[in-house]
């Protein structure tokens, strides 16, 4: 069992307040997305979370360690994380980029382990990349790339996954298909800590959905408890729909609501 | 298996060419006759000229070369950019305004060990402001220009010096330092740089995993594990000691540490950690070839390595920072 908290979390940018008074916790076994507009502080909350950010006040802990003071190492064997932004300096060729997700487990490129490169392959074969291994990096498409960086996040093998956005560039197909990733990795009794903007699907895959605004957390509960015509209101300034049926929840967004 | 391969080519080479500048120069010297030189088994003017001056001559070459393509290579692995390399930096250019400060005021003359110490305090300094502002600075051109810039200051600085310099003597003495050169270099100049070339390597080659990590960007390297702090100081002091050191050896030479470097890049599958050691060799490699021609070349004054690396070297850096254009943006 991991888990990951922030307790009374506040985060500062010069004078922005960009994660204010966020309590938080990530056990194994839950999948939690977090939801909210454009700079409601959703990034800086998991990168202070796991001790990317020093936070103003308060603090966050994994599995009762203070992130922040933790070695990176020890605390990269425990997370794994998926940034927004995933810059690339060389094109580096695709199983090479995979196997750096083995980098806590001590594994050096070109010379992996039978365990590291055992990691490595079946990452590469869940996120369909095997076709691919050899190419490099400059000749794929975006979401290509996205699906190698969630593969380098999959192969660290650890107990708890932080992931912003991983699923944006992707077409429908393997939306789904790393949504599902995500959904077994937690089934299997991983914790995954999940940035999205795709509402639905969130709410299709989550067993909790934390909603920010301005740098608080507004909500936090199950999606059927949360998602909700008044919710959309309050976090998006629109006016939705929440439309459930056999195949289950989708989102219709009608209108943008006067700001007043 | 491409990169053993490479690194067996690179071996077999570099010995090669060490024999090669033992047998050329201006009276060659058949193979027996240096084998049996360097197995003390000749004439004492055979080994003499072997000894003395042709072996350290071209390994001093040698441990230039690789001191400064194993630093190019890291400190494009640390920077993220194929340009950075400790010429075009201004790394090896403070390097030796430090070393023509402690020939100037010669300080140089009370220890063996002031001259190195000054090149690689200069060399700290500068990869150390480097590397503190690259921090801040995510635009790779400003860096490059913060070289540019370091490079110019440090080259006034030492046009002062030469524009000061107290006597002819010091004035020819400093201007080697500043063109770079490897000519009459004994063991004892090599014996005295070898230990900081070697400290350097060696800090570099520990640092090599997060390189490979740093391929990701900073913030999915340290989520990777990687303390970004102790990576960036540990890669600024190797390249900083080992450039230093080099720089005490031979005076500045620049380009060779961009160039060897992206000639192996592609063979290692563009990994900076994988990149590393063959750099240094191919660096090597590279340096005895133009001392071998700088020797055999019938010009009346003998050319400085320095001078003929920047030649050979300015080209190719223009056409690298070209081709990076037309690829990323």
């Amino acid at each position: 069992m991991s888990d990951l908290t922030a307790s009374d979390l506040c985060v500062r940018a010069g004078n922005a307040l960009l994660v204010d008074d966020a309590t938080l916790t990530l056990k194994s076994g839950e999948l939690v997305s977090i939801l909210g507009p454009n700079g409601a502080g959703k990034t800086s909350l998991i990168r202070a979370m796991i001790g990317l950010l020093p936070p103003d006040r308060g603090d966050c802990q994994l599995n009762g360690v203070d992130c922040y003071r933790l070695p990176p190492f020890e605390r990269a064997q425990q997370v794994s994380y998926l940034p927004q932004r995933r810059p690339l300096a060389w094109p580096n060729r695709v199983r090479d980029i995979v196997a750096l997700g083995r980098f806590a487990h001590g594994a050096a490129l070109g010379r992996l382990g039978q365990q590291d490169a055992a990691a490595v392959e079946s990452a590469m074969d869940a996120c369909d990349l095997i076709p691919l291994a050899d190419r490099t990096a400059d000749t794929l498409s975006g979401g290509e790339l996205a699906r190698v960086h969630f593969a380098r996040t999959l192969a660290a093998h650890t107990p708890l996954l932080v992931a912003d956005e991983p699923v944006d560039a992707l077409d429908p197909l393997h939306q789904l298909s790393v949504a599902s990733l995500m959904r077994n990795y937690v089934d299997q009794g991983g914790g995954a800590l999940v940035v999205l903007h795709n509402i639905a699907l969130a709410a299709r895959i989550s067993d909790r959905l934390v909603w920010m605004k301005k740098g608080r957390i507004v909500f936090d509960g199950s999606p059927q408890a949360t998602l909700t015509a008044e919710t959309m209101a309050t976090i998006f300034g629109v006016e939705a729909r929440i439309i459930t049926d056999a195949h289950g929840v989708d989102v219709r967004i009608d209108s943008a609501l006067g700001r007043g | 298996m491409t990169e053993r391969l490479l690194l067996v080519a690179l071996i077999t080479s570099s010995l090669l060419a060490l024999f090669a500048a033992c047998m050329l120069g201006s009276t060659p010297m058949e193979l027996p006759r240096v084998i049996a030189a360097l197995f003390g088994q000749s004439s004492t003017a055979d080994a003499v000229v072997i000894w003395q001056i042709r072996l350290p001559r071209a390994l001093a070459a040698w441990l230039v070369g690789a001191a400064l393509g194993a630093s190019g290579a890291a400190l494009q692995g640390l920077l993220r950019n194929p340009l950075a390399e400790p010429g075009v930096l201004g790394v090896t250019a403070t390097a030796s305004l430090f070393a023509t400060f402690a020939l100037y005021y010669g300080l140089a003359a009370s220890s063996v060990f002031v001259l190195p110490a000054f090149s690689i305090i200069g060399a700290l300094i500068a990869t150390g402001l480097l590397a503190t502002a690259a921090i801040r600075i995510k635009s790779v051109v400003t860096l490059i220009l913060l070289g540019v810039g370091l490079s110019s200051f440090s080259a006034a600085a030492m046009s002062l010096l030469l524009n000061l310099a107290p006597n002819p003597f010091t004035l020819s003495d400093m201007i080697n330092w500043l063109l770079g050169s490897v000519a009459n270099r004994s063991f004892e100049d090599i014996e005295m740089a070898l230990p900081f070339i070697l400290l350097g390597l060696g800090i570099l080659f520990v640092t090599r995993r997060g390189l490979s990590a740093l391929t990701l960007g900073e913030e999915a390297a340290s989520g990777l594990g990687l303390n970004l702090r102790t990576q960036r100081i540990a890669v600024v002091l190797g390249a900083g000691i080992a450039t230093g050191a080099s720089v005490a050896l031979a005076g500045a030479i620049g380009f060779v540490g961009i160039v060897a470097p992206h000639i192996v890049r592609p063979v290692v599958h563009h990994d900076p950690a994988r990149s590393l050691l063959p750099s240094a060799l191919l660096a090597g490699l590279i340096l005895v070839v133009a001392d071998i021609g700088v020797r055999i070349l019938p010009t009346t004054t003998e050319l400085k390595l320095g001078v003929v690396a920047a030649l050979i070297g300015a080209p190719a850096f223009a056409w690298i920072a070209m081709q990076r254009r037309s690829t990323h943006e």
